[in-house]
């Protein structure tokens, strides 16, 4: 026992010497929710556009002030006609043109409809299809505010209630979505980078011909990662509290032992991907590559997963984060307990025997 | 050997933070000499060995090696050095043939030059059918001798060898040896480190390194008659116990 | 230039060499590229929907199968406690709770305005401003042929009607895939590229071969050239095998000139790389590079634009971003690929790129130390 304290001590040493690695790894959670929270939105916000308004009148006048005055646009240009359209999306700053046609006010005022033009750039589908939702819906808010004053019978009102996100705050989905990147790729990256330097240098025999077990040496190889990752946690839930005013609705205690439960699970993957990688750039292209993109793309953190395909909804079923997101969710926003998440910690805890098991298998093979 | 001196160190001074690493060290080594550079471990052979390859800069002194300054012109020194170092160095992932194209392309040979050159190296040591083993795959012995006749493929006037036979058996050290004169005999000066003894008796003149300072340079015999001693062992000891 | 050439030939042995990286540098990227396309969209296709029909008349049952009949609306279930739809929210059944009052039908015929009570999951705003949207349409709809079906029994009003017509340009369908598949294509190519050549110098100095070629007489500028371009050709050929797979299976566009774009590519590479053997120069262990190669690269990606537009950051955040090649690239593949933006268009960033590279790569090469 004092052996491996003692082993464990010199793990924690190797870390906390490099005052570069410290940072890296201290400072990664911070930059990161504070990029999510600050910078990467899904909110539509300042997007350029240009107007061709060929009947100059109150109404398209009103209509465009509405729009930018929205916080959603900001007008780039005034175009006089639609022959430099195509030079104007080329250059790529202006993802919208909105036309008027002429004599817009008198035909509405006349009883005939109206027309305009929303012409997107849509390159960028995802945000074209955004932007372009928006403009209808100031539109139709016009329209709806116009007809108002005529009073119109039988109109069906939608009183809408946003729930667990009044503000429609997109940090609400960053934060956990932040939560299980960091962990996942700290703690897998990291154990399975510093186990496979232990093989490039050699010096994995050497430990293996002491007297600790080989269990001892991976648990405390592992244990300075476990502390390092929870701290790191802790740091995530406390930027998103007092930063970002992200409530924790649920058990504390539960979203610890939930985040304890992930971590562990990383490491586990971590020491899976040791037991094949040789040299810790193989270690760290596997970690990398089957941990990152995975994780963004495939966990629900940013895109919702029942907009994927088939396959995909079926494949993402396997990544460990898309659970942990549910879980924090539900804890932290919409102040569930244990009952409404025990079936994704069972999930995540019986994934994490299987990687166990699967590295003890790997690990003998090894030693045969 | 001639009276030229091809190396020439006065007052040199390597410090890291407090520590001297080499504390002022004046010696010449002359042409075509195989001077032996001993000293237990830590005593700052590989220091020294290191500012005069050019891959440390020294604290103070001038030194000068191959007639270029150590300061100004360290890389009109690396022309005209060979070095093997203490860690080994060739890269094991590559086969002899590739790793020697390697280091003589960088050193500028030609194509051709490459090619007679290493069909004589493979001639001589009797090893044409290692060609194109990785080196990875060969005993460390082999290992050695290959990583030597790399450091002086480029046919260079000083070669610096640090450790070079470390962890090897002695029928293997006593063919390193053999290479060793070989080279000397083709006219390149050995500046070799070690901390066996009884290789200090293969050279032509021997420095004892104590904790940063030289306490005694002489031929072998010189040495052996001015302590009194059988064996350069004795020597070393007697040196080591006064400091 | 026959030194470099060396240290090239050396290197490609090297990495060809190695059995096992090999597929992981060469197919696990294009597996990520062909499978993640698809994930990137936030295009709803399907919104789940729960019903409390407080009212059970016939309108609201119109209102109902109205709803049913959207393409985006699927109905999940019907209750009458609320609990019950609160709690299906909870467990994420559903998105969306539609209350419809038991006086919606009573009073929309007595020419009343009747309000029904829409709940959505509000998690990720996105979606729910989506569907917030859709279902309002859905709504309006329905309101509209209300009072065109009952027109005889209410005097015959004048409403003002905009008709807003659409035309997305250069992808009509909204395809997002062709938009995501270049930005994948970048971060995967630049993680290869800028990692392999990041790696190598370092590992070098941990195995301690370097010391063997710093002992030689090579221009440092011949080493870190050479160490740069058997990466920067892998990363050009990978990006070259990375588009043909676009072309062949998601039929992206290729408007503009390719020629542009790889020109633009191979100047975008050499500051990916050369920030990579920067990085590399400084280091000690391979340790150290990854977590700063990685710090650098997680926040780059995030903040070029790849998945959420550069235009809704603040405006700190796009000043950084003249620092983030990734940023420079990701508009410009897009730009070239997908409208065919020409070199006027671009030489903004061709030439920003071109100051950096040579910046970077000269601080790499000042930086790198034949001595320790």
């Amino acid at each position: 026992m004092k052996k491996f304290l003692g082993f464990v001590k010199k793990e924690f040493y190797h870390i906390f010497r490099d005052p570069r690695t410290l940072l890296v790894l201290f400072g990664i959670p911070i930059a990161q929710v504070l990029i999510f929270g600050y910078v990467v939105t899904t909110e539509i916000k300042n997007i350029r556009i240009a107007i061709l308004d060929q009947s100059k009148d109150d109404v398209t006048r009103e209509i465009t002030q509405k729009i930018i005055s929205s916080g959603y646009f900001e007008l780039q240009q005034n175009l006089e006609s639609s022959e430099y359209f195509e030079d104007i999306f080329k250059t790529g700053d202006v993802k919208e043109i909105i036309v008027f046609e002429p004599d817009f006010a008198k035909k509405l005022g006349k009883n005939e409809t109206a027309k305009m033009q929303l012409i997107a750039d849509a390159s960028d589908a995802n945000t074209a299809n955004l932007i372009v939702n928006y403009t209808s819906a100031i539109i139709g808010d016009y329209v709806q505010k116009e007809n108002k004053l005529l009073n119109i019978p039988m109109q069906i009102k939608p009183v809408v209630r946003m729930v667990f996100n009044e503000k429609l705050k997109s940090v609400y989905m960053f934060v956990p979505g932040t939560m299980a990147l960091i962990l996942m790729l700290v703690s897998a990256m990291m154990t399975s980078i510093s186990i496979a330097r232990e093989k490039e240098m050699g010096t994995m025999e050497i430990l293996l011909v002491s007297p600790l077990k080989p269990a001892q040496i991976i648990i405390g190889k592992v244990i300075p990662y476990v502390s390092l990752a929870f701290i790191n946690a802790i740091t995530i839930i406390a930027l998103g509290y007092f930063v970002f005013g992200m409530p924790i609705n649920g058990s504390l205690t539960l979203l610890m032992a939930e985040s304890l439960l992930f971590i562990c699970l990383a490491l586990s993957l971590g020491i899976l991907i040791s037991t094949i990688a040789n040299t810790q750039q193989m270690a760290m292209f596997i970690s990398l590559f089957a941990l990152m993109l995975p994780t963004i793309l495939l966990s629900g953190f940013i895109f919702p997963i029942e907009n994927m395909p088939v396959i995909l909804q079926g494949i993402s079923y396997l990544m460990p984060p898309k659970y942990f997101i549910i879980i924090i969710k539900n804890i932290m926003l919409k102040g569930t307990g244990f009952i409404f998440v025990w079936k994704e910690t069972l999930i995540l805890m019986a994934m994490m025997m299987v990687f166990i098991g699967l590295s003890v298998k790997n690990f003998k093979i090894r030693l045969q | 050997m001639t009276d030229k001196p091809i190396i020439k160190v006065v007052n040199l001074v390597k410090k890291f933070g407090n520590f001297v690493a080499n504390d002022h060290l004046n010696f010449n080594v002359y042409e075509g000499e195989i001077f032996g550079f001993l000293g237990a471990n830590g005593a700052g052979k590989t220091t020294a060995i290191r500012i005069l390859c050019g891959l440390s800069h020294p604290t103070s002194g001038e030194l000068e090696v191959a007639g270029f300054d150590v300061y100004k012109q360290s890389e009109q020194i690396k022309k005209n050095i060979g070095y093997m170092s203490q860690k080994f160095s060739l890269y094991e992932n590559l086969t002899l043939r590739e790793n020697i194209r390697f280091y003589a392309g960088i050193y500028g040979l030609s194509k051709k030059e490459i090619n007679i050159r290493m069909d004589n190296l493979l001639e001589n040591l009797h090893i044409g059918h290692l060609r194109d083993q990785l080196i990875g795959s060969l005993p460390l012995g082999w290992k050695q001798k290959l990583a030597f006749s790399v450091a002086i493929f480029h046919q260079p006037k000083i070669v610096f060898l640090d450790e070079p036979t470390g962890g090897v058996d002695p029928i293997t050290r006593r063919q390193f040896w053999d290479m060793i004169y070989q080279a000397a005999k083709d006219g390149i000066t050995i500046f070799v480190t070690t901390h066996y003894m009884d290789e200090a008796e293969y050279c032509d003149r021997v420095s004892i390194m104590v904790d940063g300072r030289i306490e005694a340079l002489d031929s072998p015999a010189g040495l052996k008659q001015h302590y009194h001693a059988e064996n350069m062992d004795e020597v070393f000891l007697k040196l080591a116990r006064a400091s | 230039m026959r030194t470099i050439g060396y240290i090239i030939q050396k290197e490609f042995i090297q990495i060809f060499r190695d059995k096992t990286m090999l597929p992981i540098i060469i197919i696990m990227p294009f597996v990520q590229l062909i499978v993640l396309v698809y994930a990137a969209t936030f295009e709803m296709k399907q919104i789940d929907m729960v019903v409390v029909d407080q009212d059970l008349s016939t309108t609201s049952r119109q209102l109902i199968s109205k709803f049913q009949g959207s393409p985006f609306f699927v109905l999940e279930g019907n209750t009458f406690s609320m609990d019950e739809a609160e709690d299906m929210i909870k467990s994420d059944k559903a998105d969306i709770v539609m209350v419809i009052p038991n006086d919606f039908q009573k009073k929309l015929m007595s020419g009343e305005t009747s309000a029904i009570q829409l709940i959505v999951n509000a998690i990720n705003a996105t979606a729910a401003g989506l569907t917030n949207a859709y279902s309002s349409y859905v709504i309006a709809d329905f309101n509209k042929n209300i009072l065109t079906e009952n027109i005889n029994f209410i005097q015959p009003i004048q409403t003002r009607s905009i008709d807003v017509s659409y035309s997305y340009w250069y992808n009509p369908e909204l395809n997002y895939k062709i938009y995501m598949l270049p930005g994948i294509l970048v971060i995967l190519v630049t993680i290869i590229g800028a990692f392999l050549a990041a790696l190598n110098i370092v590992r070098e100095k941990e195995m301690g071969t370097i010391e063997q070629i710093n002992v030689t007489p090579i221009q440092k500028y011949q080493f870190i050239t050479g160490k740069l371009l058997p990466f920067w050709i892998i990363a050009m050929a990978e990006f070259a095998f990375g588009l043909t797979l676009g072309k062949l299976l998601f039929d992206i566009p290729i408007v503009g000139n390719l020629g542009l774009l790889f020109g633009f590519a191979g100047v975008y590479l050499l500051v990916a790389l050369s920030l990579g053997l920067l990085i590399s120069t400084m280091a000690s262990n391979q340790q150290q590079v990854m977590f700063i190669m990685f710090f650098f690269l997680l926040t780059f990606i995030l903040m070029s634009g790849i998945f959420t537009p550069v235009e809704s950051m603040p405006d700190w955040a796009q000043k950084v971003n003249i620092i983030n090649p990734f940023a420079y690239f990701m508009r410009v593949i897009r730009m070239v690929l997908l409208k065919g933006s020409g070199f006027s268009d671009i030489s903004y960033e061709f030439y920003s790129l071109l100051i950096y590279a040579s910046l970077i790569f000269s601080l790499a090469v000042w930086r790198y130390r034949k001595t320790a």
